[in-house]
This record gives structure tokens, C-alpha cells and sequence, in this order.
């Protein structure tokens, strides 16, 4: 039978603190600042003033959000800039108890993709749902739903998704 | 898409070897990448002196800490002053250094090509899951602290939400390949579970469980292909590539259909027009499809056409998909149940296909007698499809 007898040294994590095993240690602490180029940083901008922004294509009638330069379907530049609805329908959304590293996290997180109303159909943006149970987004009773966003006080925006706490429904679940 | 079929070569693959899959394993990367490239050596009968050039395959460097990873491998990886190659499509780069490896010896270029694909991930402290966060948009996504997890686990439910689809049907795909893997000698997960145990297991991120996904692994893989003219001087029985497909979707993931990938649809039909095939479903016998989750190999399926949309769990339900049903899917063990060192665990599929086509797979074996075997994988960030066919 292959593969016959495949070759490796297996070891346990408990092997280096028993000093079992010999290692190196070492961290990389790069510090990297995003130019934002000339869409996102309108897109941003937008978020600071409650407004979200999108681009249309002439080409094909899309309406990107995030907008961006060039449309993909067309490979064309996007022609103008469109204020879409703060509101939007569910695509999806899981309940996380994990944080990006994996540790758990104190109180569940409902993430979700929202298709924007005003936007192209499908195109969704990631972010967190609240002043919803979690039990209607484990037996999926919150997709389809609209949701509105939930904003920062005007004077805490900074120009970032997090400009926007959550999305709420705004129907009944 | 236009497509030049005829190519100058026909392509064969002549060895596989690899290591053990382990959560841990002491070799360093470079280490693994010679006990598998020693090992599919041996296998063809061949040396490193027989070999013109070198592909290798690895997903993010941030794994190993050091940002050459290529060529700080290359000394296992036998390339002294040989061409060499790194290919790079994150968890699609296990199949793509295979379709890489391809085209080196279908266009005439080398005749005899090494394919070595390495992960090492138990590096990373305290969890390799981390690095997956710097793979996501540092404007529009990372500031919500998104984890990869999250984005499989959103289109899991939404392809769950779109066809009615129960998690005890894609519980059964973890307890499958699991099983599968307990007749794979380097495999680190093989184990009898029930779908009970699947359901029970610590939620992630709902509907995401620790039994529905792929564990962190150590591992290498390698193939040496070479041409039509020198295959059939080094064996009776060459296993040919008779086909090849990848394809791009887009990076806005979140503008994608979630319930269906699009990004294989494209890699398949690209992969089967090469291949002259014409009704996936009748014409491929059995596959090592992507599964770094259970609902992927369903998703997967479909995306290769060899399912309707929204029938593949019906099929796994049915046992079709079983080593003696009539599609065997990942007989492996696949990702669940080798292991998932990312690059080479897509390689490892392309080897299994290989030693299922030569009758070699022992106690894993398909029932069915075969003579077209596909392998595929999936990656970027959820974008990218790999797909290579074979037959003997």
C-alpha cells in the first residue's frame, strides 16, 4: 500500500516545555500604513459623514460597493459615484465564538453578509449584526431580513467600516 | 475562454512520495521538503541528477517566518543550479505546482520536472490561524477582526439557507473521510466518528464545528512527471495528465453567489475540455475534491458538475460517494482525514489519484475499476479553483 511507511518525526507541544525538544524563538513586528488610494478613501470618507458610497458602471449598470476603479465584468474605469441605502437585506450570517486568533471569544459575535438596497443585487459587504438573538441565525429566520446600520456618534467616526457599529433589523424576524 | 489543446508533450506522472501528516512535526520545512522528494525519487527509480528543473509549492510565507521561502528551500528541494520555480494560490498551490509542474514538461521546456509541495504551520504561536487575518483587506475587512472561519462558515450557511440543507447530511462527509483515512499510513486524523459526535464538537463559528473542519498539519509531498517518450521508458503502466484548469473569481468575496463556487465551474470546464470530457458525472470516476471543511467537498462536487446544484449531500447520504459506491469522493481521507499542510495537502490529493490509478492504494482502493481519477483544490481568498485530470 502507498505511500509505505512515510517518514517524519512527530512531537507534542507538551515536548518544549519538558525541553524535549529543541527550538528558536523569534517574532515579526512589521508596521505597515495603507495608502488608501482614490475609491476607498472616498468610500471612508463617506462612512465619516454616515453616507455609504458606491461606483456605477455605464457599461453594465452595476453598482459596486465597496466601489472601486475598475469594473471587472467591463474592465472599464467606473464612471460615477452613488450614495447607496444604509439598509439592506441578509445574505448570510454565523454566530462566531472565536476571535482572529483563534481564543474564544467572551460573548458570541453575529457576522453577516448585507446586500446594500440601492446597490447591485449580490453585492454584499461583510459586517456584524445586533439586537438579534442568536438562535434566529442558527435556524436561519434572520436571512432575507432587512437591517438597517447603526452609526457611531457623528463626533466618534474616524473614516472606517467601524464608523458603523452594526446592522439592526428592521422587521420582524 | 480559447484554449490550445494540442500540446507538445503528453504528460505522465512516474512517482509520488511523501511524508507524515502530524499537527507537529520536528523536521524543519526543508527537512520535509527531501524525505518527499527522496521518497517520489525512489519511487520513479529515478536520481536528482535525472531531473531538469524544480517546482515547489508552499502557501504564506508568514508560516515560516521568513520571507524568501522559495529559496530558502532550495537545497531540499534538490534545485542546485537547476531552474526553479515557487507557484503561489494559496490553498489551491498544492494542485497549481502540479499544473505548474504540467506545463514545464507539455511545452517541451524540461522533460523530466520534480514537483515538491511543503507546509510547516506548527510555527506559529499561539495558533497558525492568526496569519489567515493578514489575508484579508486591511480597508473594508480586517478592522471587524475577521478570521477565515467566519467567511466559510457565512457560506456555509448560506449554501445550507439556498437548498434546505440539513448539518447531519454534512456531518456525514466528516465521518466519511475520516474513516477513509484510517487505511492512509501517513494520515494524522483517521477515526471512527458518528454524526452525533460532528454535531456535539465545540462551535467555532456557527454552523462551524471542530469535527466539520480540517486540522493544522506538517507535511510534504512530491511527483515527478515527465514526458510520453521517457515515461514508457520508465514504467509499463505511466499515469497520464490528460488535462488541466484553473480560474480566478473575484477578491470582493462578499459580491460573489456564496451557494455556488464559480471559481471550479470555470477551472472544471477548462480541466474537462482538455480531457475531451464531455459528462462529468459519467465520465470521471472518482475524485479527491477540496475539503478543508465537510460542506466544501459537497460545494465542490457541484462546482465540478459531477452533482446538481444542491444534490451533492443527497448523494453522500446515499452512499454514493463511499469508496465502494459509484463516485467515490476522497478516498483518501482527504483534508479531515490526512491532514491539511496546506500546499502539500492539495499534492497529496494529485497523489492519491495517482496511486488509485495504479492500483496501488492498498486497503484504500475504490471498489469500481477506475481509469479517470480528478483532483482539485480551492484557494486565495476563496477564489481560486485548481483542477487535474488523469487517467491510465
Amino acid at each position: 500500500m502507498k505511500p509505505e511507511n512515510p517518514p517524519g518525526t512527530p512531537y507534542k507541544r507538551s515536548d518544549f516545555e519538558e525541553g524535549k525538544i529543541l527550538y528558536t524563538e523569534d517574532s515579526l513586528e512589521l508596521w505597515y500604513r495603507w495608502s488608501l488610494g482614490k475609491y476607498l478613501g472616498k468610500y471612508l470618507e463617506g462612512l465619516k459623514e454616515g453616507r455609504i458610497l458606491g461606483r456605477y458602471c455605464r457599461g453594465c449598470g452595476r453598482i459596486y460597493v465597496p466601489p472601486r476603479e475598475v469594473c471587472q465584468y467591463c474592465f472599464r474605469e467606473t464612471d460615477e459615484w452613488v450614495e447607496v441605502g444604509d439598509t439592506g437585506i441578509v445574505n448570510t450570517a454565523v454566530v462566531s465564538y472565536i476571535q482572529a486568533d483563534r481564543s474564544r471569544m467572551d460573548k458570541p459575535l453575529i457576522i453577516a453578509v448585507i446586500e446594500l438596497e440601492g446597490a447591485t443585487e449580490g453585492m454584499g459587504i461583510l459586517h456584524r449584526l445586533g439586537e438579534v438573538d442568536p438562535e434566529d441565525v442558527i435556524n436561519r429566520k434572520i436571512f432575507g431580513k432587512r437591517v438597517k446600520a447603526v452609526w457611531k456618534p457623528e463626533e466618534e467616526r474616524t473614516g472606517s467600516v467601524n464608523d458603523i457599529l452594526y446592522f439592526k433589523p428592521i422587521e420582524e424576524v | 475562454m480559447r484554449m490550445n489543446i494540442h500540446l507538445k508533450n503528453r504528460v505522465a506522472c512516474v512517482g509520488a512520495g511523501m511524508t507524515l501528516f502530524r499537527r507537529r512535526l520536528y523536521e524543519t520545512p526543508d527537512e520535509l521538503m527531501w524525505l518527499a522528494a527522496k521518497k517520489a525519487l525512489d519511487d520513479a527509480g529515478l536520481t536528482i541528477r535525472d531531473i531538469d528543473c524544480i517546482v515547489y509549492g508552499t502557501a504564506p510565507d508568514n508560516f515560516d517566518g521568513i520571507h524568501m521561502q522559495s529559496e530558502a528551500l532550495a537545497d531540499g528541494g534538490g534545485a542546485l543550479n537547476k531552474p526553479y520555480t515557487r507557484v503561489y494560490v494559496g490553498g489551491g498551490t498544492g494542485v497549481f505546482s502540479a499544473i505548474a509542474g504540467w506545463w514545464h514538461v507539455a511545452s517541451g521546456l524540461c522533460r523530466r520536472v520534480l514537483v515538491i509541495a511543503e507546509e510547516k504551520m506548527s510555527h506559529v504561536q499561539p495558533h497558525p490561524q492568526y496569519v489567515f487575518h493578514h489575508i484579508f483587506d486591511p480597508v473594508t475587512e480586517k478592522p471587524l477582526g475577521v478570521n477565515l472561519i467566519w467567511i466559510f462558515a457565512l457560506e456555509m450557511h448560506r449554501y445550507m439557507y439556498k437548498y434546505n440543507i440539513k448539518k447531519e447530511d454534512i456531518a456525514l462527509v466528516s465521518v466519511k473521510n475520516k474513516r477513509n483515512a484510517l487505511d492512509h499510513p501517513a494520515a494524522q486524523l483517521g477515526m471512527k466518528i458518528t454524526v452525533e459526535d460532528v454535531l456535539n464538537s465545540e462551535v467555532l463559528v456557527w454552523p462551524v464545528q471542530r469535527l466539520d473542519i480540517s486540522p493544522i498539519s506538517d507535511g510534504a509531498v512530491a511527483l515527478v512527471f515527465t514526458d510520453e517518450e521517457n515515461a514508457k521508458q520508465l514504467t509499463d503502466e505511466p499515469i497520464w495528465i490528460d488535462g488541466v484548469g484553473w480560474s480566478l473569481d473575484t477578491m470582493y468575496w462578499t459580491n460573489r453567489d456564496l451557494a455556488f463556487p464559480t471559481y471550479l465551474y470555470y477551472a472544471g470546464k477548462m480541466a474537462y475540455k482538455m480531457a475531451g470530457i464531455h459528462n462529468p458525472r459519467k465520465e470521471i470516476d472518482f475524485a479527491e475534491v477540496y475539503d478543508p471543511f465537510d460542506y466544501k467537498e459537497l460545494h465542490h462536487m457541484e462546482g465540478l458538475q459531477l452533482a446538481k446544484k444542491g444534490e451533492a449531500p443527497i448523494l453522500t447520504r446515499e452512499g454514493v460517494t463511499e469508496r465502494d459506491g459509484d463516485l467515490p469522493i476522497n478516498p483518501s481521507g482527504g483534508l479531515l482525514g490526512v491532514g491539511n499542510p496546506i500546499a502539500a495537502a492539495g499534492l497529496m490529493k494529485v497523489a492519491e489519484v495517482y496511486w488509485q490509478l495504479k492500483g496501488e492504494a492498498g486497503k484504500r482502493q475504490v471498489k469500481k475499476d477506475v481509469v479517470t481519477g480528478l483532483a482539485q483544490a480551492w484557494g486565495d481568498l476563496m477564489q481560486v479553483g485548481t483542477v487535474i485530470i488523469m487517467r491510465r
